[in-house]
Order: structure tokens, then sequence, then C-alpha cells
């Protein structure tokens, strides 16, 4: 296809030059990869063909646009909805997400739109209809915007699953892929289940720097509050500046501390996940209209509406990843030409040595990433349950049409089957529900054995598991609402307690119905706020240039020179962390003895390691008291010295200590309980759940220790040891630590050592109390009868 | 290790299980067992929970009646999630059960999940309640009496437990089944039967604390 003249008159009466891969997009045949930087008129490149197309109409559903954000959608809306009536083009554009109307929806089933805009979940929900097969039936295109941040997790392997469906349903349509800046081109490509790579220019190379500052960083903690005179002084020279922060705790109090210092009042807003939505809808709309000078962000800003004016990102905070490092820059910058610029602000001093080594890697355009596992199982499941939904199904047509979506290519038939029959039967070894299946087998089809089923698992479609949150409001009646936070932060709470939220102080009154009340209390100092949730790791790549760049005093000289010095002393006391060596520190200091070692593999992997050495070592009586996991380094304490770490990192020993005593633990819980709502296991909205008779529900941890313990070799078992080899147990960079570096370096030292020195500051220590949560509860009843007076 | 108590004139021991020991009888009460609700649930079309739960429970049972030989063994209601639940039973778990009640007295009280009386396959007799010495019967009614129907469970350094709420007019005791959720002692309705008193923690110990102070109020969150 080439453009027709009505559309290029019409770019030439905006004044606008089509960019050159929007054309190539035009031209393409078959399913397409574009990667484009931020700015790059991806979207309407990705629209082009259809409205191209649709010029003499077209009955029914045309195109699909499926997109991380249900914000996204209604922009796309509103920017699709010019051209199309500029160009009188007989094309209907309607969005379709969670808060479509339910008359809406009705009518979009009889009647559809030629362009719809959505989200995976929702076209997971719609691929569950009876009448999928007559909406999707007249599909012609498939665009996939934002495609990068989808792939990296489930939802991108169930928008890929139905993307599968949509293709049996709609055979010759073509798939369009929007993507970020990313590592692997190929690796997106294959994910789509293959397409041909459309490179757009990248643009110039960012300005990018670390900010300089009065003050050197300081040796621990993740505030960045020491910058705050030289961010504010950013702040004003630019037009409009987005600051992200990695945790949301972070983000408050850096809000406050910039606030206590903004003598000129300059309006600068905060927009994190934990604020309630009509806050964050505030912030994004004063954006939208130029009213703010600074917006303080996380993650919750990573992707989103574009804001023309935002000329400066500040990056406080190690950014972990250089591949979000670069999309966060992307965001400065609405110009296509003109260069990104934003300022990195490291929090300590270690970070300071992880942002060097990060820019570097972005001068080098060598971004990072962890290649993706194969398609989840937990994933699979639902989707089979789904699909049965729709109607009857043959399982081996079902089973070829999964292997055609990327990441399920070379699933096997005896996987496939598995998830069948958990989705069918449970799965179990015990064959309990012979008469109650799920699905069964009838005249060689599945399908649902009773049909009532249907709202229930439609009602349990996607893959986002949030961790329950409860809302925070002031007391009394019609209290403003503040926000949320997790309830296992709530529970934490006493009453008097003080945190922040919403850039201001409250303390805790206590819980009424599901709602955290709180009052004001504008005087006192915060409770340090922990409701932010999980932190990131540093990915694999950046944490060798790191050590790299720590072990090669030569290149010391890019370091401030406070860094710098820190680090040859390090190496006149001990010695400095090599690559192929694992360095490790024994020293004494205040009566305990302190064992540290540089292992590099980012902080969840170090805390796995933390559980499973400090266990080994509990075996081993040498009495550990407790121990600390950064992105670089794992610090333990104990009674007696380690004197020879390599038996404590013995990998038959430590794998055996992961099935073992780690199946117990609480991250594996919490991985399993992710895993046994998205496969359908268990319901995220039990009926009769939360509101009503609360004796009615119970948790998923029963249910994990029940599988444990009478079936071992379950399914979702199997899925959830699967998963902890990633994520927040992160084993596979415990294996991959070992291999990068054969040899052992133990040095015996009498003191603490400068690069040991930092972690004796840091928070977060994870106390070992053989018995510890036990201890604990005897402790707090205890205090809590003397406090009534009782014993 | 239990925890010794008196309510209504009586000694009476809260074991770390969920279960009521009263040694001068000799009797072991446990409330709530719920026995087949993986399977009530999976009739109705719901989850396929992994039906294990029965076993679970009666693992734990027979491990209470091991280690205190009582001479009744008295179900406080909702033995079964539902009546159909208890015929639905496999002869195996129903043959475990009758070697359980062997040589002692068993006594399943009614519940609102199980009103019928049990069917023949299982040992013991079905009431309505139970009054000697004590009142036992399933939900709370006019006090003092021994009863279940709540779950009560309380929040203690960060963890929800399973409790037995002691207060002047009701004792409540904590759900035995294995697939039980629980409802927080500072919830409305257990609120309005123990105003004041005592909650006893299950877990490796049964752990004692005081109900209806200021603190307590604020600590002890709701969990589904």
């Amino acid at each position: 296809m080439t453009l027709p003249p009505e559309f290029s008159d019409w770019f030439a009466r905006k004044g606008w030059q089509p960019h050159p891969h929007q054309l190539d997009l035009l031209e393409a045949q078959g399913d397409t990869l574009l990667i484009a930087p931020t700015g790059g008129g991806k979207t309407l490149a990705g629209f082009l063909p259809s409205l191209v197309a649709l010029r003499d109409g077209h009955k029914g559903l045309h195109t699909l646009y499926v997109s991380p954000l249900k914000a996204l959608t209604a922009d796309i809306a509103r920017n699709l909805a010019r051209p199309v009536a500029e160009l009188d083009l007989p094309i209907r554009v309607e969005d379709r997400t969670g808060d479509t109307r339910t008359s809406q929806r009705a009518r979009q089933r009889v009647d559809p739109p030629q362009i719809l805009l959505t989200t995976p979940e929702s076209l997971a929900l719609m691929l569950s209809y009876e009448q999928a097969p007559q909406i999707f039936g007249s599909l012609r295109r498939v665009v996939l915007d934002e495609l990068h941040a989808l792939a990296e997790n489930k939802r991108g392997d169930q928008l890929m699953l139905g993307l599968a469906r949509l293709r049996t349903l709609a055979p010759g349509l073509t798939a369009t892929g929007l993507s970020a800046t990313v590592e692997d081109p190929q690796a997106l490509a294959d994910f789509m289940g293959g397409a041909a790579i459309i490179h757009a220019d990248p643009g110039p190379d960012p300005d990018i720097a670390m900010l300089a500052t009065a003050r050197p960083a300081p040796w621990s903690g993740g505030g960045g509050h020491y910058a705050i005179p030289e961010v504010l002084a950013e702040i004003k020279q630019a037009r409009t500046t987005i600051i992200f922060i990695n945790t949301r705790a972070q983000a408050e109090l850096f809000f406050q501390a910039l606030w206590a210092a903004n003598d000129d009042n300059l309006p600068i807003g905060l927009h994190h996940g934990s604020l309630a939505r009509d806050a964050r809808q505030r912030v994004e709309a004063a954006m939208a209209a130029g009213e703010l000078r600074a917006v303080v962000a996380t993650g919750s800003l990573d992707l989103g509406i574009d804001w023309g004016s935002v000329d400066l990102v500040i990056q406080i905070g190690a950014p972990k990843n250089v591949k979000r490092l670069v999309q966060r820059i992307g965001r400065a910058n609405h110009r296509y030409n003109a260069p990104s610029r934003a300022r990195i602000v490291p929090a300590n001093r270690f970070e300071v040595i992880e942002c060097v080594a990060a820019l570097e890697a972005v001068y080098e355009h060598d971004l990072d990433g962890e290649p993706r596992g194969p398609g989840p199982l937990d994933v699979l499941c639902q989707h089979i349950l789904l699909t049965a939904c729709a109607g009857p199904f043959d399982a081996g047509a079902l089973f070829a049409e999964v292997r055609t979506a990327g990441p399920y290519r070379s699933l096997s038939r005896a996987q496939f089957d598995d998830c069948l029959e958990f989705a069918a039967t449970g799965g179990y070894a015990l064959r309990a529900y012979d008469r109650w299946q799920r699905l069964m087998e009838r005249d060689g089809l599945w399908r649902l054995r009773d049909p009532r089923a249907v709202r229930e698992l439609r009602m349990n479609v996607g893959t986002i598991v949030e961790a329950e949150m409860l809302k925070v409001r002031f007391r009394g009646r019609g209290g403003n609402l503040l926000g949320e936070v997790e309830e296992g932060f709530a529970a934490t709470l006493i009453k008097g307690d003080t945190f922040l939220i919403g850039g201001q102080t409250v303390r805790y009154e206590g819980l009424r119905e599901l709602v955290v009340e709180v009052t004001k209390q504008p005087t006192r100092q915060p409770r340090i706020a922990v409701y932010s949730g999980l932190k990131l790791a540093t990915s694999t790549q950046l944490s060798h240039r790191v050590q790299a760049l720590i072990g090669d005093p030569s290149r010391h000289s890019v370091l401030p020179p406070d860094t710098a010095d820190w680090l040859a002393l390090q190496a006149r006391v001990s010695t400095l962390p090599q690559p192929g060596v694992l360095l490790s520190e024994s020293f004494p200091h205040r009566g305990q003895w302190h064992f540290a070692l540089y292992g590099f593999a980012g902080r969840h992997a170090l805390q796995t390691l933390g559980l499973l050495m400090t266990k080994t070592m509990e075996d081993a009586g040498l009495g550990p008291l407790g121990f600390l996991a950064t992105d670089y380094a794992l610090w333990i304490w104990s009674l007696d010295p380690v004197t020879d770490p390599e038996p404590l990192l013995d990998r038959d020993a430590l794998r055996a200590g992961l099935g073992d005593w780690l199946a117990g633990n609480a991250v594996m819980k919490w991985t399993f309980k992710n895993v046994a709502v998205i496969s359908g296991l268990i319901q995220r909205n039990m009926p009769g759940g939360r509101k009503s008779g609360k004796q009615a529900t119970f948790s998923t941890d029963i249910l994990y220790d029940t599988l444990r313990r009478y079936d071992p070799d379950h399914l979702l078992l199997r899925i959830t040891a699967t998963e902890a080899r990633r994520g927040l147990v992160d084993f596979d960079r415990i294996e991959d630590m070992l291999d990068q570096h054969p040899r052992h370096d133990h040095r015996m030292l009498d003191r603490v050592t400068p690069l040991a020195a930092p972690l004796l500051l840091e928070y977060g220590r994870v106390p070992i109390t053989g018995q510890g949560r036990e201890r604990l509860a005897e402790a707090e009843a205890a205090t809590l009868m003397a406090e009534a007076g009782l014993t | 290790m239990s925890h010794p108590f008196a309510f209504a004139g009586h000694a009476l021991q809260a074991r770390p299980s969920g279960a009521l020991y009263w040694p001068e009888r000799r009797w072991l009460v446990v409330a709530d067992l719920h026995l087949g609700k993986s399977e009530r649930l999976a009739r109705r079309g719901g989850s396929l929970l992994p039906p294990y739960e029965v076993l679970a429970t009666l693992d734990r049972l027979e491990a209470e009646i091991v280690a205190t030989d009582p001479a009744a063994v008295i179900s406080l209601g909702d033995g079964f999630d539902d009546d159909a639940a208890a015929l639905a039973l496999s002869d195996m778990l129903c043959d475990r059960l009758r070697g359980m009640a062997w040589g002692r007295r068993w006594i399943w009280v009614s519940g609102n999940h199980d009103p019928s009386p049990v069917c023949l396959r299982l040992p013991g007799e079905t009431v309505d309640e139970l009054a000697d010495g004590l009142v036992l019967r399933h939900q709370a009614g006019q006090g003092p009496d021994v009863s279940g129907h709540f779950h009560p469970c309380v929040r203690l350094a960060g963890d929800r437990r399973r409790c037995f709420l002691v207060g002047r007019d009701h004792l409540i005791l904590p759900a035995f089944g294995a697939y039980t959720g629980g409802l927080a002692i500072d919830s409305q309705a257990l609120a309005a039967l123990v105003p004041q008193g005592l909650a006893i923690a299950c877990g490796t110990r049964a752990l004692p604390m005081p109900v209806g102070t200021v603190r307590q109020a604020g600590r002890s969150g709701r969990h589904a």
C-alpha cells in the first residue's frame, strides 16, 4: 500500500511530513514489528494502514488495538477522531475496557465498530463469548502497542494466546507490534510468532549525565535528599520535569523534602500507584494542561500518555536496569529530532558506581534484559478454561493453535495435556472429582460440565494479581480518600503510628470496615513508609558492568574522586572484587563475626542465598544472627566466623535447600498464590468473599501446605517451582553467579573493610531466630497481657 | 503446650491445635470441621480445590485423640460442610472415623451446615445441643455456653492465627477444619458476644492475650 493523495494532502495541510517508518509500515506485507523511540509517531504509524484500508468502508470489526493501559485507549480514541473527521472516513472508533458500560459492551457484541481499542484482559474476556467467531470473523488487523512492556510479564503471554485464537477466527489477519527500543528485537518478533522488523531512526543520542551536587552521595540509604538544592535548580531551568524514584515510599519522602525546600512555590505534583485514582488523574490532567513544573513519580508513569512539554527527566537512585533508564529518558522530549535530556542522582556511594556503569551502557547502546522463559502454564490453564466458555473445543486443534503463539511454540503435548487435565479435574493424584469435573469430553469435544461456571470463570480473567489493598481515609463521616496501602503494611500499624501518604503525614487510628482510618498529624515525623511493595533487582548485565568497573583500578578515574578513593582504600586493606573471582571477607566487629560476599547477583538472588546460607550455618553451629542482601553483596553476622565459604556455597546443597526448606518460605507461598489465581484454582473474587461472611474464605497458604503434604508433584507446585527460578526467588541467578565466578577468594581480616562498611548502615536486615516467629509472638502476647494488667 | 483457663466455673484447656479439652470429664471438643468442603464446592460447579482436606483434618484430629485419649469426642456443629458431603465421604474415611471413635462416645452437635443426623456409615449420635454441666451448642445463644460457628481469628506479630475467644458468657472455639477461614475477633458479631475477655491464639503453643482493650482493637486486622 502507498499513501493515497488525500492522506498526503492531509499531512501537508497539518504541516507534517510522514516519517519514513510510517510509510515503511504502510508498504509492509504480513506481520511486522516496529521499533521506534518515544515520540516517533509509533501509534499513528500503527493505524495508518487501517485508515487507508478503511477509506472504502468495511462491514464489522476491521482493526483491533491492544494496549497495556486503559488510559491509552481513551487517548488514542481522541487522537484518531481528528483524521477520521477531517478525512471524512467511514470509520467508527470505540474502546472496550473494564470501564466500558454494560450496554455499550452488549451493543459492541452485536454491532462492532471498525476500530476497537482494548486491553489484553478485555480481549481475553471477549474471546470467551459464544459470539466471538461473529465479532472477530471480519477482523483484518491487530495492532499491539507498547509490546515491549506487555512482553515483560504474563499479560503478554495471555495476549499472544489471544492472538493465536484470533488467527483461527480470522484467517489471514496481519499483526503489527509497536515497541520502544529493546535489547533483542528478534526475540520480541519471535514472541509475536514471527514478524518482519522495521527500525525507525533512533534519533540523536540523549543528553544524559550525573547531576553534579555540592555534597557527595552518602554512604548508604536510598533517599537522594542530599541533592534537593540541585534538583530544584534543574526544575527551575526546565519547562517540565519528571522525577522518577524507584519506590512509592521514597517518592513520598522525596516529595516532602522537595516541598520543604521549595521556596519559590513551584507547582510540583506527586504520582504513584498507592494514591487514590482521583488524585492520580488530577495530576495527569494538570500535567497535560502544562500547569505543573515537575512531578515526582514511580514506575506508574513509565507508560502512558505523551506530554509534549516534558523536557527533563531526573532519575533518583540507581536505575537498576539500562533499558528502563533509556525508556524513561525517552519521556523527555517529544520533538523527534531533539536529544532527550536526563540527569541521574545516585542515592549512595555504591549507586554512584552503578550510575556511571549505566551511563556507559546508554552511550554504547548496550541494553539489558533477561531472556524470556517459555510461556507459563498457569496462563495456559486459564486460556483453556476461557476457551471452553466460548464453546466446545477439540483438544488437538487447540494444542496446534496454542503452539502458533510465540511463547508456547515449544510446548509439548504432555504439558498441554497436564494443563487440560488440571482444567478438567484439578489434576490431583487422588481422583476425587470424577463426578464433578469442570470440563468433560463428549463426542470428542471438551466442554463445561456445568454452564453456570461461565460467570465465575469470566470473573477471573487476567494475569495481574494485586496484593490486597486497603483504602486510607481521614476519620469521620465522608472522610477524604487518600489512597491505598497493602494489607500487610496496614497489619503492622499500631494506633498512633505515623506514615506518609499523598505527601502528608497521617496518624493511624484504626481499621474500620476494611478502611484504614487516619487523622492529620502535620507536626510529627513519619515512620518510614514501607508500603512500597517490592524492589527491583539490578539487571545481570548492569551488575557485570559494575563489577568490571570496580575490579579495574585503571578505569577508576571516571568515578567521582571520593568514590575512587574509597575503592583505592579497599584495594589496600583487602582486595577489589574481580570478574571471575567470588570475593568474600570475614572480620570481627563489636563482638560478632561478619561475613560479606560480593556476589553481584541482584537483591532477590542474594536474599535467597542469605536464607539458604544462614540455614546451613545454623546446622554447622556457627550461630548466624541475621543477614542483609543488597544488589551487590550479602552480609551475614554470626557468633562464630565463616572460615571457608565453599561448603556453604555448594551447588547441590543449595538446590536441596531450595526444594526442601525454602519451600515453606513466604515468598514461595506468595508465588503459589499468584499461580493459583491465574490458573483458576481459586477465584480472585470468591463469591461471598471479602465483604460478607469472612469465615467462608481462607488463605491460599493452607492450599499450598496441603498440596505439598499430600500431592507434592501437582502441576501448580511444579509451576511455582519454575517461577521460583526467576522473580523474587531468582535461584537461576545464584547458579549464574557460581558459573561466572569459578574461583573463590576468602579473606580473614581484623576489622570492617571499606567495601563492607556501607552494608552495616543499610536497612532491611533479616533476623535469624531459629524459632523466630514463635518467640516474637510470645513476646508480643506477654506485653499485651502485662499492659492490660494480666499475667 | 495447652493453656488452662476457667469458664463458667469449670477448669478447661485450650489446646494449640484449636481443640478444647475438659479434663474433669475427659471430653475433647472440636468445632467446625467442615469435612467435605472441597467436594461440596466442586459439586456446585465451583473450584476444584485439593481434595485432601478431610484427610488433613482427620490426621490432626487423630493426633489430638492419641494425645488426650478422651472418653468422648464432640464435634460442635458444622462437622460436615453439608449433609450431602457426609454421604459422599469415601468408605476408607468412614472406616477411619469409626476406628477413631472405637471405645469412646462420639457426638455430632448439629450445625447450620449439617442440620440432619449423620448417616449410618458414621459413628456416633447426633444432638441439637448438649447440656451436661456446660451447655455445648453450635452457635452462641443464652450464656454461659460453649460454641463454634464464627471461626474466630486474631492477628499476632503480623501473623493471622485461629483463636479461642473466652468471655464472661461465651466460650467460642476456633474452626478445626483444614479449609476454614476466619473472622477477626473485633468484628461486629464477635465483639458483641465477647466485648471483653481473653483470646487464646493457636499455633505451636496456645498463647493467651487480652480482648477489648484499646490497643487490641487497632491491631487485629481482618484477613480473608
